[in-house]
């Protein structure tokens, strides 16, 4: 039984719960089982408390038999991207700033996920606040990509990605600030979706570019990331840039999953040279399948998305600068150097220069940088045009077509260590999906085969407006199932055993 | 801070940049505006590293932006207020559990004055 149980989906999982069929407390523990067996090479969790698994299983048993009405995912087993704060698990964001450190309160999204019944394994893996495209960032090693262990997850919500291809979760939770849900899901086969900004609570979240920083979800099925989306979306007081709208009905989008009439745009920016040609051939397989599936399709240009990249990392270092100012050592985390003679401002710089790791100084300094007086206007204040010019573009083409595509990245995951130490070509990895972060609206990576070069799968990115979530998981879901039927199953079934 | 770094860097303001971006000096000095304690060799890499970095961000200057106004914020926003009325909070306790040193109910820091001397 419990083999089978760690490759069901989230939605058959429910079920099977809800009807009996198998209890919370069995699922988890076969997902526990699954982590032991190898966790030791994929090393997707920061963090992972067993015994508090299980207990939350058991209540969601116990409610049951109680006769309670539960949420759709209650029991189903999740793990937690260590960006959010939990208050009975720690909190790091892989960061030795913050080992150890137990945070006073939970982020809306953990409490939403507990309010859902949703069984919390353990924290996951990422890039160092949330910096980079591969998770090798992290101050407590690299995270492996289950479908080849040398290859990177993708990043920074590496952990997240590789927990679930590797069946370790069923679910897991990510944050994109510039495409750090979309990315790892591509590189590692799964549905990855950045909700519109403000959708999703960035309360407890630890903030890294606060205009960017959007929660979402990933899983192995566009349905059960709707569903999960659904679990921990929505307006929260707590968060003043979260929007006051109900949550667009994306769980029946994905139930629907058909395209017929849509207008759909191939961004004719993203391709050709630099892309790998194994990603493009899959692209454009999937783009002929729309068609055949009832679309419409057109090539639509946006000519401001090739300077998103540039605008990104001067936007995004110049809101982290300022937001990791708050890690100085005097109110929590690490504290370096406090011998009773040195200063506070002593104290501080030496912490951080132990604390942060070398891409997190790296953006804190491009920040520095860019926002101050004398360069303000040639850098930071160019790129908010620049973000400005990006917000067109998306608004001319949605005049034209209902969703645009692109492929999610221009390679497939590359090996560890290849880019450890070249910004500019890691920075490279989220050259399609920075424009969706810059001008807020939602876009999802879906599965669409694996390249011929390498046998590793390639990701399918569909944009849609500001709150028309929905739409990108109708899309998605038809992709889906019409590529499901060609391969006989879900593509993450080509995965090598681990 | 940003008047501190202005009058060391307002020679190059404004400049299309490409290459030979940003001196060793100006990396030492955006590393103390940064409070980050920086060795000389990560100093050295990071010089090079940023150079690039900003030679290539700099593409935004290419851009014919005239007249186009700024995006801060993805969404249009307007301030939101809540009932200014008492309402629970961390006890002392739950906000000082995370502190390297406490005392008598509050954080406990280096010295603070006497810096400039």
């Amino acid at each position: 039984m419990s083999a089978e149980l760690i490759k069901k989906t989230a939605a058959e999982l429910a079920g099977l719960i809800s009807s009996g069929e198998a209890s919370a407390v069995e699922v988890a523990q076969a997902h526990l089982d699954r982590i032991a067996a190898v966790e030791d090479s994929v090393k997707a969790f920061t963090h992972i408390d067993p015994e508090a698994a299980l207990a939350q299983a058991r209540t969601v048993d116990e409610r049951r038999a109680a006769g309670e009405t539960l949420g759709p995912l209650a029991g189903v087993p999740i793990a937690h991207k260590d960006v959010f704060t939990t208050t009975d698990m720690p909190t790091t964001a892989s960061s030795k700033i913050l080992e150890g450190w137990r945070p006073p309160y939970d982020a809306t999204v953990t409490r939403r996920l507990r309010e859902a019944g949703l069984v919390i394994l353990g924290k996951t893996n990422m890039d160092e606040f949330a910096m980079g495209s591969s998770t090798e960032n992290s101050a407590f090693g690299p995270t492996h990509n289950p479908w080849d262990l040398n290859k990177i997850p993708g990043g920074s919500s590496g952990g997240s990605s590789a927990a679930v291809a590797a069946y370790e979760a069923p679910l897991a939770t990510g944050t994109d600030t510039g495409g750090s849900i979309r990315q790892p899901a591509a590189v590692t086969g799964l549905v990855g979706m950045k909700p519109t900004y403000g959708g999703s609570s960035r309360y407890g979240l630890i903030a890294f570019a606060s205009s960017l920083d959007t929660p979402g979800p990933l899983a192995r099925t566009v349905l059960d990331a709707a569903l999960l989306h659904e679990a921990f979306s929505g307006h929260d007081p707590m968060d003043s840039t979260s929007i006051d709208q109900p949550v667009p009905p994306v769980v029946e989008a994905a139930r629907r999953g058909e395209v017929g009439g849509l207008r759909i745009g191939v961004v004719k920016e993203f391709g050709g040279e630099g892309y790998q040609p194994g990603v493009l051939a899959r692209f454009h397989e999937a783009v002929e399948l729309l068609e055949s599936l009832g679309a419409k399709v057109v090539e639509v240009s946006c000519p401001h998305f090739t300077y998103a990249l540039p605008a990104y990392y001067l936007i995004a270092p110049s809101e982290c600068s300022s937001n990791l100012a708050r890690f100085d050592g005097m109110r929590y985390g690490l504290r370096v150097g406090d011998d009773q003679t040195r200063s506070a401002e002593e104290v501080m710089a030496l912490t951080r220069a132990e604390g942060f790791g070398p891409e997190v100084k790296r953006r804190i300094m491009l920040g520095t940088y860019a926002l101050s007086s004398g360069y303000y206007d040639a850098y930071y204040g160019k790129a908010q045009q620049v973000r400005t010019l990006i917000a067109r573009d998306f608004d001319a083409a949605f005049e034209q077509v209902d969703v645009l595509v692109s492929p999610t990245t221009p390679t497939t995951a590359f090996p560890i260590g290849e880019r450890a130490d070249d910004p500019m070509a890691m920075y490279l990895a989220d050259l399609c999906t920075i424009p969706s972060n810059l001008a807020g609206n939602a876009a999802i990576s879906v599965p669409c085969g694996l390249a011929d070069e390498d046998s590793l799968p390639v990701g399918l990115q569909i944009m849609a407006p500001v709150l028309a979530d929905d739409r990108v998981y109708r899309v998605g879901a038809a992709v889906e199932r019409a590529l499901q039927d060609r391969w006989g199953g879900p593509l993450l079934a080509k995965a090598p055993e681990l | 801070m940003l008047n501190e770094h202005a009058a060391h860097g307002s020679a190059a303001a404004g400049q299309a940049r490409g290459g030979g971006a940003i001196t060793r000096d100006e990396v030492a000095h955006l590393a103390r505006l940064s409070r980050l304690a920086l060795r000389e060799d990560e100093l050295d890499h990071l010089a090079t590293q940023l150079d690039d970095i900003i030679s290539a961000v700099a593409r935004v200057q290419e851009v014919a932006a005239e007249d186009i106004p700024p995006t801060s914020h993805a969404l249009p926003l307007t301030n939101v207020f809540r009932a200014d009325e008492v309402r629970p909070s961390l006890t002392p306790d739950q906000a000082l559990s995370g502190a390297p040193a406490a005392d008598e109910q509050r954080f406990k820091v280096p010295r603070i004055l006497d810096e400039e001397a």
